[in-house]
Order: C-alpha cells, then sequence, then structure tokens
C-alpha cells in the first residue's frame, strides 16, 4: 500500500502506514514457527553426525579399501569387507523391482489412461491401503505364504534348488508389494498431468489408444515416472522387517534369488540388537553400514524431488 | 463427430453424409492387427491391477487365516509369556499406546508449526527456506532404521542420553513421522484461497490473527487427516525401535520413563513370527490381525474426515 494514499484520505501524517504497536508477540510467533522448521534441518545434521562420528572411528581402525572392495564380511573375526550386505540388498532389491516396476507402471497406464472415473477413484485408494500396511506384517506374509508357494512351484534343478527358508526371492517378491503403490501412485499422478491435448492431437492422426498410452503419455511423464520409481529403489533398500523376517541373516556374496541373504538394514537390524560392547569395531561397523545405506538414499531421494520438480514445472 | 457442423438444406445434408460415409469407409477403423494389440495391451494391464490387489487380499487373508484360532480376549489381556497358550499381547498394546500418545504430543505442535512457517512466512525465494523445503523432502524418504541409528546415538546415548526408556522410543517415531505431517498440513494450508487471508488482512488482522482465525480453521480437516496417517504409519513401525531397547521380554505394563524394559506391538509380533514353532506364529498372526484392525478403523476415520469437513471454495 502505497503512503501517499493514507496521507490524502487524512490520515496521520507520519507518511508511512505503522502499525499501531510493535507486535513483539507476532514476532515471537513467527520465530517460534520457524524454529520447528529448522528443527528438521537439525534433524538431518543429527543424523549425519551420528552416522560420521563412530563412521569416522571405524575408518580409522578398518582401511576404506577393505571396507568397500573385500568380499568377506564377519566382524567377529575381523573381516571387515562390506561387498556381501551390499549384495544382499541388491539381491533382494533386483527381484523386488522386476516384480514391481512392471504391475506398478501397468496400473498406473490402466488408471490414468483406460479406467473409467469411478473405477480410479475406487482402486487408488485401495492401492494406497496397501502402502500403509506394517512391513512387519508384509514380512509374516512371506514366511508364512510366499516362501511356502516359491516351493511348491518352484520348476526343478535348472533354476538351482528349491528356496530355503529364508530366501532372497520371497523377501524381494513382498518388498515388491510393498512399493507398488508407490510406483502407481506417483507414476499415474504424472501421467494424469500430461495436458489432453497431447492425447486429442494424437487420437487425430489416428493413434489407437495403446500408441497414445506408451508413445505419448508414457514420454511425456518420463521423468515422474523414474522419479516414482527411484524413489521406490530407495524405499526398497531402506526396507528392514521384510528382509530381516524373510532373506535371512547370512551375509552371501550373491544375487542367487534361492539364497540366504543378508541386507545392510537387516545386518543393522540384528547388530544393534544383541548384546555387543559398545565402543568396539564390531559396535561401530552399525554405523559405518548405516552411513553408507544414508549416502546411498540420500542421492537416490535427491535426483527423484529434483525429477518431480521437473515435470511440475512442465506441466503445473 | 456429426455434430459439428449441422446443414441446412437437404442438398448439403446429403453431400455431408456421403463425405462422411466416404472418410469412415476408408479411414475410421483401425487395421484389426492394431485392435488386436490393443486389447492384448488392456489385458496385460488389466492384469497388473489385478496382482497388485489380489497381493493385498491374500496378505489380509493369510494373517487372518492362520490367526484365527488366536482371536479372544486373552490376546489383549495376556502376557507376554514362553506359553503359547497363555500368551497375549497386554504388554505390547500399553507400550504402543504410551509411544502414540507422546508421538501425537510432540508431532501435532512442530508438524503445523513447521507447515505455517514454510507456507504463510517463509519466502520462497531465499535459498534456506528452499534447503529447509528440500530437506524435509528428503527427510521423508530417509529410511526407518536411519533414524533408529539417530536415536540410539542421539537420544539413547550421547547429547540427550535417556537410557533405554520408551519415552526415547517416542521421540524417534515422533522425528521419524514429522516430515509427513509437514509435507500434508502444508497441502492443506496452501489449499486455502489467498483471497480469505487478503481479506481477513484488509480488515485489520496481524498476520498470526489471520492465520489463527482463518487459515488454520478451514485447513483442520487436511492437517487432521495428515496426522491420522502418520501416526498409523508410527502404530507400525518396527524397525527403529529394535535398535533403542523394545527388544526385550517384557512381562510387566512398561512405565514411559523407567530404563526397565519395554516393548510395542510390532516389535513383539516380528519377536513372534521370527521364531519357529507354529503356535507362536499363530500368535504373531493374531497380533497382525489386531494391528491391521485399528490401522483400517484409523484409516476409516481419515477418509470418513476428510470427506465431511472437505471445503470447496
Amino acid at each position: 500500500m502505497e503512503s501517499g494514499a493514507l496521507a490524502a484520505s487524512g490520515g496521520p501524517s507520519t507518511g508511512r502506514l505503522e502499525a499501531a504497536s510493535p507486535r513483539y508477540g507476532e514476532r515471537a510467533i513467527r520465530g517460534l514457527l520457524a524454529f520447528c522448521a529448522v528443527l528438521s534441518v537439525i534433524t538431518t545434521t543429527a543424523i549425519a553426525v551420528s552416522l560420521l562420528g563412530p563412521a569416522s572411528g571405524f575408518f580409522e581402525v578398518v582401511a576404506p579399501g577393505d571396507f568397500f572392495l573385500k568380499k568377506e564380511w564377519a566382524p567377529a573375526q575381523d573381516l571387515f569387507g562390506v561387498l556381501p550386505l551390499v549384495a544382499g540388498t541388491v539381491n533382494v532389491v533386483l527381484w523386488g523391482m522386476l516384480f514391481a516396476i512392471p504391475i506398478g507402471l501397468g496400473a498406473a497406464i490402466y488408471l490414468s489412461e483406460y479406467a473409467p472415473r469411478r473405477v480410479r477413484k475406487t482402486v487408488k485408494p485401495i492401492l494406497e491401503i496397501l502402502a500403509g500396511i506394517p512391513t512387519v506384517a508384509i514380512g509374516f506374509f512371506g514366511v508364512s505364504f510366499v516362501t511356502p508357494l516359491l516351493q511348491d512351484v518352484w520348476p526343478g534343478e535348472f533354476l538351482g534348488g528349491p528356496p530355503g527358508f529364508f530366501n532372497a526371492l520371497a523377501a524381494g517378491i513382498c518388498i515388491g508389494l510393498m512399493i507398488v503403490p508407490i510406483i502407481s501412485s506417483l507414476s499415474e499422478d504424472a501421467m494424469s498431468s500430461v495436458p489432453d491435448g497431447l492425447r486429442e492431437g494424437a487420437y487425430a492422426l489416428g493413434a489407437t489408444r495403446m500408441r497414445v498410452a506408451t508413445r505419448v503419455v508414457f514420454p511425456a511423464a518420463l521423468s515422474g515416472i523414474v522419479a516414482s520409481i527411484v524413489l521406490a529403489i530407495s524405499r526398497a533398500v531402506g526396507e528392514t522387517m521384510i528382509v530381516l523376517l524373510v532373506a535371512g541373516n547370512t551375509p552371501n556374496f550373491t544375487i542367487n534369488p534361492v539364497e540366504n541373504v543378508q541386507a545392510m538394514t537387516a545386518y543393522i537390524g540384528v547388530t544393534a540388537t544383541g548384546d555387543i560392547a559398545t565402543g568396539t569395531t564390531e559396535y561401530d561397523t552399525v554405523f559405518a553400514v548405516g552411513a553408507l545405506l544414508f549416502v546411498i538414499t540420500f542421492f537416490m531421494n535427491i535426483t527423484s524431488i529434483r525429477l518431480v520438480r521437473r515435470y511440475r514445472e512442465l506441466y503445473e | 463427430m456429426s455434430d459439428g457442423v449441422k446443414p441446412t438444406s437437404g442438398r448439403a445434408r446429403f453431400a455431408a453424409s456421403g463425405a462422411r460415409a466416404a472418410t469412415l469407409g476408408a479411414l475410421g477403423r483401425q487395421p484389426t492387427s492394431h485392435v488386436l494389440r490393443d486389447r492384448i495391451f488392456v489385458g496385460l494391464l488389466f492384469t497388473a491391477v489385478s496382482i497388485a490387489l489380489l497381493g493385498l487380499a491374500l496378505i489380509l487373508i493369510d494373517a487372518f487365516l492362520e490367526g484365527q484360532g488366536k482371536l479372544s480376549t486373552n490376546l489383549i489381556t495376556g502376557s507376554n509369556s514362553s506359553d503359547a497358550d497363555k500368551a497375549g499381547f497386554e504388554q505390547a498394546i500399553f507400550g504402543t499406546l504410551y509411544l502414540i500418545g507422546f508421538v501425537i504430543l510432540m508431532v501435532v505442535p512442530l508438524g503445523i508449526g513447521a507447515a505455517l512457517y514454510l507456507e504463510e512466512y517463509a519466502n520462497k525465494e531465499r535459498w534456506w527456506n528452499r534447503l529447509i523445503d528440500l530437506n524435509i523432502q528428503n527427510l521423508a524418504a530417509v529410511p526407518a532404521i536411519i533414524y533408529g541409528i539417530l536415536g540410539l546415538a542421539f537420544i539413547v546415548r550421547g547429547p540427550l542420553d535417556l537410557g533405554f526408556i520408551l519415552f526415547a522410543g517416542s521421540m524417534t517415531l515422533a522425528l521419524l513421522v514429522l516430515p509427513t505431517v509437514i509435507i500434508a498440513s502444508r497441502e492443506a494450508i496452501r489449499a486455502v484461497p489467498p483471497s480469505i487471508r487478503e481479506g481477513s488482512l484488509a480488515l485489520g488482522a496481524t498476520q498470526w490473527q489471520t492465520i489463527r482465525r482463518q487459515v488454520l480453521p478451514a485447513a483442520v480437516p487436511g492437517i487432521l487427516t495428515g496426522i491420522i496417517l502418520a501416526i498409523s504409519r508410527a502404530v507400525g513401525e518396527a524397525a527403529p525401535l529394535l535398535l533403542l531397547g523394545a527388544a526385550t521380554f517384557v512381562t510387566f505394563n512398561p512405565e514411559p520413563f523407567a530404563d526397565a524394559g519395554w516393548t510395542a506391538l510390532p516389535v513383539q509380533i516380528f519377536q513372534y513370527a521370527a521364531r519357529p514353532q507354529e503356535e507362536v506364529r499363530e500368535l504373531a498372526a493374531a497380533g497382525i490381525i489386531l494391528m491391521l484392525a485399528v490401522l483400517l478403523l484409523m484409516n476409516s476415520f481419515a477418509i470418513w474426515l476428510r470427506n465431511r469437513y472437505e471445503q470447496r471454495w
């Protein structure tokens, strides 16, 4: 508001529009609210500090080269090669993504391009319930249903022996179920925000619905779709309870789906609950593995956030 | 297709319908192979949706079939016991109630406060506000077990040094779901149209009066929905609690500030599920039914709330 307008209307002749009192309360409230927001930055800093402190202590004892390149993980015997744990995570996440990407994208394309409005309005929230089921429950489902099912239907010798009680494939399927709604929901959002003009243009040129979906809508929404997949991988890498219950606890440098493996999160979960004395190198492994996990998921999350911003800028 | 042009005379109508027939005859139909491919494609998409829905149904049915034998009041009043016939979840239920109570007390003011700052006060051009925004989005996707490490290093030990008490678990869970609450609250606040604020400010209200009397009341249903969804995530989260001392075998109801061992529903379920005995596994399934029933109630309430009080501007 211009000061001139006020002066002309015969208001106080200070020339500026000011509050009648200094309003310290307003400023205090603003400060309080700002503190709430800054708390999130403090949280991130605290995560970094709590991981990096012990992790740097760990790397003074164990050479980083040994940690990142050696293939044996047995902290009790001073073997600190992290690759078996990384392979365990990759093993589970790989099968999970092979399951979840086709199903999640298929569901997204169906809901965005084919489903009648009413079907979309019921199916989407139901799928999101799947995302809200506690992972302990999905892990239990893995142990009591998926693994026995896999053992029953396993085609035989040429794929290696039937899956054991603990196996990476069942864990992968369970994790896949957990992340299907992340992929389908976020990809559907991205596809729905593609302007109708693009679709109509393609229809006018004589394209079938499938062509419109795969050649027009899919590429136009690609950054959002990739963002949903990256975020889903990040979730899968960080999932603990499913791998703990279903994949087992044996460090194993393999991507064979029938084997018992230990993922990074499972190692942290098992070791930190056990009776290991604080301050030992073995105890610090929890923080070193945790730091690795944090860095991996951090880069994936940032990539995903950036990609989502890109499609929002384009279409919204 | 035919409604665009309306020929007036009979001759024009005749010419137009002739032209339309010729066009449709030559171009109106897709080649059979394209139509076929389209059908197969839809079939595949439909299968994908069906598999996802089937998975959800199987998770629920499997838990129910495995656990129905244990569904009795003993499940709620029974103690943690090595005898699967008598064992129940009483301590775990109390633990979860305490945990969630404190989580609500912490998350509601902090989450709404941060959301209000970011939507109503923060200048989005400034780099530090954008950093906070990015940071919150990243925190929402940090693995739960990392929060467990944070709780262990910062709250149980380290700077706060509270020990392995239930309240430390509450603080950790609160930090874990805080980003979800902030993101949902921001969306609800953003949905309140600027004209409401401008009207209030024009009448001489201060910014806080505007927020307190106009923006917040309008945004409350959306904020509450977000909070309920975040709390239901906290109810089912087990991973961080494993690191914070929730794994101990407890036969008495936990006290939030006593360093005497405590447990929570999802952790107890995990411990039962990880044991090989069939009897104990049934107990885990019954616990899952209990937990899913509570979560389903909370989610339905959130949906009802959203539909009942949602404002259209």
